[in-house]
C-alpha cells in the first residue's frame, strides 16, 4: 500500500533544484524542472551511490556530483553508455502541494 | 507523413551520416540505403590488417543487418543504383527498382585508379579498394608466389606488407624516389623504406610502368627504361579518383569530385554528398577524419537544425604496418622562411621533424617514436604557441611534466593491464576493448564508454594514442574548433564575444542567440555561462545557485560519502591564538571526526553533515572567519613565507604583503582556482614559482611571475617583470587577475590559458600597455564590490535555507 504524504509546497523546491526528503531508512531527492514538473528518486546513483539531490537538473536529468553519471528522473535509469537504475517514487502536486507515495515500510521503520 | 530520405554508397561516410542524424532527430525520415557491395558497413580501413591476417572480416563489420532492422532503415546491398532522375526525385537501381527521395545524400566513395597501360586488363591486374580486392589477393597468395604492388604511398605499402604476411615475394614499384611522398620528407622515407627492405620487401624507386606483360593472366611487367619484372599478380594503388559517374550523368556540378559548399550540399539543394566523392573548397580527401567532420555537419542540415558548417579538415596519417610507427600532419615538408626543429637517432630508429612558423607548429613529421605524434597534431590544429616549449617539446609532452603519469614506454608497447587513466582505474585493455567492440572513434566515445580521461584529463594523449593506434586513421581528432559543450556547435571564445558584444545578460539570451540544442543547458556549459555572465556583468547579473556544481552552491567541497569540509580563510596564513581556540571550538561542538592543515596554510575540517553547515558557519563567522573558497572556482590562498620580520634572509614583508593581495582578491570568482604565493627572499619558500600568480621578494623589489602550476602538470611560472613597490605588486596582481577572468575559458587554469595565448601577449597587457593594467585593475575592483559578500555569512542569516534544510518523514 503506498500513502501519498504532503512533503512541502512546490514553491520550497527552486526551478531545476531539489530537496531531500529524509524517511527513517533512507533519503528520497525530490526534483523540480523549469516546467515545474517533479520527480522523486532515491538519493543514491546507481555507480557509487553518490547524492543525486546535489547534482545540476536540466531537462528531465540530473547529472551526478560525484562522476558526472546523467541519470534520467522520469525512469531512474543512467543515459547514454552508462548502465544502472536507482528507485523510482510516485509524487504528484495537487493545489501547490508536492505529495510523495511511499509504502508504509518505506517512509518508517 | 515521414520525408523520405535516399542514400546511395553504404560505406562508413554515409552511414556516419546517418548515426549523427539518428542522435539528433531519429523520427525525421524514412531512410533507404544502397550499397553496390553484398555486404552491411564495414570499416574500410581495417582493410589491411585484414590482409594481413590480423582480422577477419567480421571485425571490421561497423553496422551489422541487425542495426539497419533495428533504426528501420531499409537496405539494399549487391543492387547499385544506376541512375538519379532529379526532376522526379528518385533513384533507379540496376535491376529496375525505383525509390522516390525528398533528400538525397550521395557517398559514393571513389574508386582505385588503375594505370591505363597496355595489359591493364589482363586477369591478375587489382585494385586496393574493396572486400572483394582482398578476397582476391588472398586467393593469389595460395596459388601464386611473385607480387608486384605499383605505388609506394600509404595504401601500396599497406598492401605490399599484407602480401607479404601471406607468404609473397613483394615488389613495390614507385614513380617517385620518396615512398610516401604525400605525407613523409625524404629522411623519414629513407628509415621506412629500410626497415621494409629488412623484412624482406624490394622496391624499384624511380620506376615508371610502361606495359603489363602476359597472355590472360600477367607474367611481368614491363618500365619505360625498359627492364623487366616477373609477377603472378599486379595491385595497383597509384591513387583513387573520386566516383563521380552518377552524379555526373545526373547533370549536377562536378570538378575532380561532387562540388559541395560547406553545408555539404550540391548544387542540387535536395542533394547532399559527403566522403571522398566530394570536393569541397577545391579539396578531395582520401582519409576517413575529414569524412567524418563532413558527416557531422551533413547530418546537421538533414535535421534542419542548420547550425553547422564545414570548413575543411588539416589531416594526419600513421601507417598501419605492425612494428613500424610513422605519423604525419600538416605542411611537413618546410617552405622558404619556416623553422624546422629535428631530432634524428639513428641507432635508436627515431626521427622527429616539426615546421614551424611563427612559433607555431605547421607540419610534423616522425618516425620510430610516434607517441606524441596525436599532440603535436592537437598543437597544430590549436595553432598554439610554443614559444615557451621549444627546447623540449622534441623529447614529447611528458618532458614537460606530466609527472604521474610520464610514459617511458610507448603506448603501442604497453600491456593491456596498464593503467592509463589514474582517476577512474582503466586500463589500456578496458579502453582498446570498448573501442573495437563498440566501434568508437573520438575521444569523446571513448570518455563516454570507459570514464578514461574524463575526469583530470592528464592522460588525454595516452588515450588518443590508444585511439589512433587501435582504430589508425579513422580516428577522428577532436575538431580544431572545440564546442563549449553537446548543447552549442559554438566555442568558449565564440560564446565569451557573444555575450560581450551583443549584451546578453541570461543564460536564456546566450542560450537563445547561439540557439543551445537544450533550453536548459547541461551540466557542462550552465557552470560556464554562469560564471561568464558574472564575470562580464558584475553588478547585473544575478548568480544562478541552479547552474553551479554543488561544491559552490553549498560553499564546501562535497566527499565521497556525501558530506562536505569546512575550510575558513585565514589571509595569508596568519592567525591567533584566539581563532584557533574558536576553530577547536567549533569541531568539538559538531564533532568534526577529523581535521588537517593544508597545502594553502589553513586548517580543513572534514566530515560536516550538510544540514550542520550554516549554524557551523554561523560560529566562525561570529569568530571573524570567513569562507576559504577552498571548494570554488575562485580566489583560494596565499601562502607566505616568514619574511624579513623574522628571517633573517628575508628581504621584504612576505606575509604583510600576503595579507593585502589576499585583501584585494578573496571572494573572486576564477575561470578556475586560482592560488597566489609570496615568498621573501630568492630560497622561495612559499613556493611562489609554481602558483598562478607569484611574487619572490628580492632586496630591490618583487619580481612577479605567472601561469605556474603545482598540480596535474607541473609548470613553472614566467617571470613577467619586476616592480619596486607594494602597491605597483597589487595593482599588477588585479590587473593580471582581471585578463584572466576576462579572457581564459571556464575550467582553464592560467598555465595552460598562458601557454595557449602566449606569455608575449599577457605580458604586453599587463606590462607594456599602462593604460590596459589601469583599465584592468579598475574593473576587477570594481567587480570586487559585489564579489566580496561572505557566502557563509549570508547562508547562516538565513539564504537559500532549502539547499541545506531536509525534509524529513518519521511516520506514515
Amino acid at each position: 500500500m503506498s500513502n501519498w504524504i504532503e512533503i512541502a509546497a512546490l514553491d520550497d523546491i527552486p526551478r531545476l533544484g531539489s530537496r531531500v526528503v529524509k524517511t527513517d531508512t533512507m533519503n528520497v531527492a525530490v526534483f523540480r524542472t523549469r516546467d515545474d514538473q517533479v520527480f522523486a528518486l532515491k538519493d543514491e546513483c546507481p555507480h557509487k551511490q553518490g547524492p543525486l539531490s546535489q547534482g545540476i537538473v536540466s531537462g528531465t536529468t540530473v547529472t551526478c556530483p560525484l562522476h558526472n553519471w546523467k541519470i534520467d528522473l522520469d525512469s531512474g535509469c543512467a543515459t547514454g553508455p552508462d548502465e544502472g537504475c536507482t528507485n523510482v517514487y510516485p509524487v504528484k502536486v495537487e493545489g501547490g502541494k508536492i505529495y510523495l507515495g511511499l509504502k508504509t515500510d518505506e517512509a518508517a521503520a | 507523413m515521414k520525408q523520405k530520405l535516399v542514400l546511395i554508397g553504404n560505406g562508413m561516410a554515409g552511414v556516419r551520416v546517418l548515426e549523427e542524424l539518428l542522435k539528433l532527430d531519429p523520427e525525421r525520415y524514412d531512410i533507404t540505403v544502397f550499397g553496390a557491395e553484398p555486404y552491411p558497413n564495414y570499416n574500410r580501413i581495417m582493410l589491411s590488417p585484414v590482409l594481413a591476417g590480423e582480422k577477419t572480416i567480421d571485425d571490421i563489420i561497423l553496422n551489422d543487418r541487425a542495426w539497419y532492422e533495428e533504426n528501420g532503415i531499409t537496405l539494399h546491398t549487391g543492387d547499385p543504383v544506376v541512375s538519379i532522375d532529379r526532376s522526379h526525385r528518385k533513384v533507379v537501381t540496376e535491376s529496375g527498382q525505383e525509390t522516390e527521395y525528398d533528400r538525397l545524400l550521395l557517398a559514393t566513395g571513389s574508386n582505385p585508379f588503375i594505370i591505363p597501360v597496355p595489359g591493364h586488363d589482363k586477369e591478375g591486374v587489382i585494385g586496393f579498394r574493396d572486400i572483394a580486392d582482398v578476397e582476391a589477393m588472398l586467393e593469389a597468395s595460395k596459388q601464386y608466389k611473385k607480387a608486384v604492388v605499383v605505388g609506394g604511398g600509404l595504401l601500396g605499402l599497406e598492401a605490399a606488407n599484407g602480401l607479404m604476411k601471406n607468404g609473397m615475394d613483394v615488389t613495390v614499384v614507385h614513380l617517385m624516389d620518396i615512398l610516401m611522398e604525400r605525407q613523409l620528407d625524404h629522411p623519414a622515407a629513407e628509415m621506412l623504406k629500410q626497415s621494409l627492405e629488412e623484412r624482406g620487401m624490394r622496391f624499384l624507386m624511380e620506376s615508371q610502368t610502361s606495359e603489363i606483360l602476359g597472355d590472360d593472366r600477367v607474367q611481368g611487367l614491363k618500365f619505360a627504361d625498359g627492364s623487366q619484372v616477373e609477377a603472378d599478380l599486379v595491385v595497383m594503388a597509384v591513387g583513387i579518383r573520386p566516383n563521380i559517374e552518377l552524379a555526373e550523368a545526373a547533370g549536377l556540378h562536378c570538378e575532380r569530385g561532387i562540388v559541395v559548399n560547406d553545408t555539404m550540399q550540391t548544387y542540387d539543394p535536395r542533394v547532399y554528398a559527403v566522403g571522398e566523392c566530394v570536393q569541397h573548397r577545391g579539396i578531395c580527401y582520401g582519409l576517413v577524419a575529414p569524412l567524418f567532420e563532413q558527416a557531422k555537419v551533413a547530418a546537421n542540415h538533414l535535421a534542419e537544425m542548420g547550425i553547422a558548417r564545414y570548413e575543411g579538415s588539416v589531416t594526419s596519417t600513421k601507417l598501419k604496418v605492425t612494428g613500424i610507427d610513422l605519423f604525419s600532419a600538416g605542411e611537413f615538408n618546410e617552405q622558404e622562411g619556416d623553422e624546422t626543429l629535428v631530432l634524428q637517432d639513428p641507432g635508436a630508429g627515431v626521427y622527429k621533424k616539426l615546421v614551424v612558423r611563427d612559433n607555431r607548429i605547421k607540419g610534423a613529421v616522425m618516425y620510430g617514436d610516434t607517441l606524441d605524434g596525436t599532440w603535436y597534431f592537437q598543437l597544430l590544429r590549436d595553432g598554439t604557441d610554443i614559444s615557451a616549449m621549444r627546447s623540449t617539446i622534441l623529447f614529447g609532452q611528458h618532458d614537460l611534466g606530466d609527472a604521474g603519469h610520464g610514459d617511458e614506454h610507448r603506448v603501442a608497447a604497453l600491456g593491456d593491464d596498464a593503467e592509463i587513466c589514474g582517476c577512474n582505474g582503466v586500463c589500456k585493455g578496458e579502453i582498446v576493448d570498448a573501442i573495437v567492440k563498440k566501434g568508437l572513434f573520438t575521444l569523446e566515445d571513448v570518455r563516454a564508454h570507459t570514464k578514461a580521461s574524463s575526469s583530470c584529463g592528464s592522460c588525454t594523449g595516452l588515450v588518443e594514442s590508444i585511439l589512433a593506434s587501435t582504430v589508425g586513421e579513422g580516428y577522428d581528432a577532436a575538431p580544431s574548433k572545440k564546442p563549449l559543450c553537446g548543447c552549442t556547435e559554438h566555442s568558449h571564445d565564440e560564446v565569451i564575444a557573444g555575450i560581450k558584444e551583443q549584451g546578453l545578460k541570461s543564460m536564456d539570451a546566450v542560450r537563445s542567440f547561439f540557439e543551445w540544442k537544450n533550453p536548459d543547458g547541461c551540466a557542462a556549459c550552465r557552470p560556464a555561462l554562469n560564471y561568464y555572465l558574472l564575470a562580464n556583468w558584475p553588478g547585473e547579473y544575478h548568480d544562478d545557485p541552479q547552474s553551479r556544481f554543488i561544491n559552490e552552491r553549498a560553499h564546501g567541497n562535497i566527499q565521497k560519502d556525501g558530506t562536505y569540509s569546512v575550510v575558513p580563510r585565514m589571509f595569508g596564513g596568519l592567525c591567533t591564538p584566539d581563532q584557533l581556540r574558536a576553530i577547536a571550538d567549533v569541531a568539538d561542538k559538531y564533532q568534526v571526526p577529523e581535521m588537517k592543515v593544508t597545502g594553502g596554510q589553513r586548517i580543513d575540517l572534514f566530515g560536516i553533515k550538510k544540514e550542520d553547515l550554516p549554524p557551523m558557519w554561523k560560529d566562525l563567522s561570529s569568530a571573524g572567519f570567513v569562507s576559504g573558497h577552498a571548494y570554488g572556482k575562485a580566489l583560494r590562498t596565499v601562502k607566505t613565507c616568514a619574511g624579513k620580520n623574522w628571517c633573517r634572509f628575508g628581504t621584504q614583508d612576505s606575509t604583510g604583503l600576503g595579507v593585502k593581495l589576499e585583501e584585494l582578491t578573496w571572494g573572486s570568482w576564477m575561470p578556475h582556482k586560482f592560488k597566489l604565493a609570496v615568498s621573501g627572499c630568492p630560497r622561495n619558500c612559499a613556493e611562489a614559482t609554481i602558483k598562478d600568480f607569484g611574487v619572490v621578494c628580492v632586496d630591490s623589489g618583487y619580481e612577479l611571475h605567472i601561469g605556474g602550476n603545482g598540480g596535474i602538470k607541473v609548470r613553472v611560472t614566467d617571470l613577467m617583470c619586476k616592480v619596486e613597490s607594494e602597491g605597483e605588486v597589487l595593482e599588477y596582481c588585479g590587473a593580471f587577475v582581471q585578463k584572466y577572468r576576462e579572457e581564459a575559458h571556464y575550467l582553464e587554469r592560467t598555465a595552460p590559458w598562458v601557454e595557449r595565448v602566449g606569455f608575449d601577449y599577457v605580458k604586453q597587457a599587463i606590462v607594456d600597455d599602462t593604460q590596459q593594467r589601469k583599465a584592468l585593475y579598475d574593473r576587477f575592483k570594481y567587480s570586487q564590490q559585489f564579489a566580496q559578500v561572505d557566502p557563509w555569512k549570508a547562508a547562516a542569516e538565513g539564504k537559500d535555507q532549502h539547499e541545506f534544510q531536509p525534509i524529513e518523514i518519521t511516520a506514515a
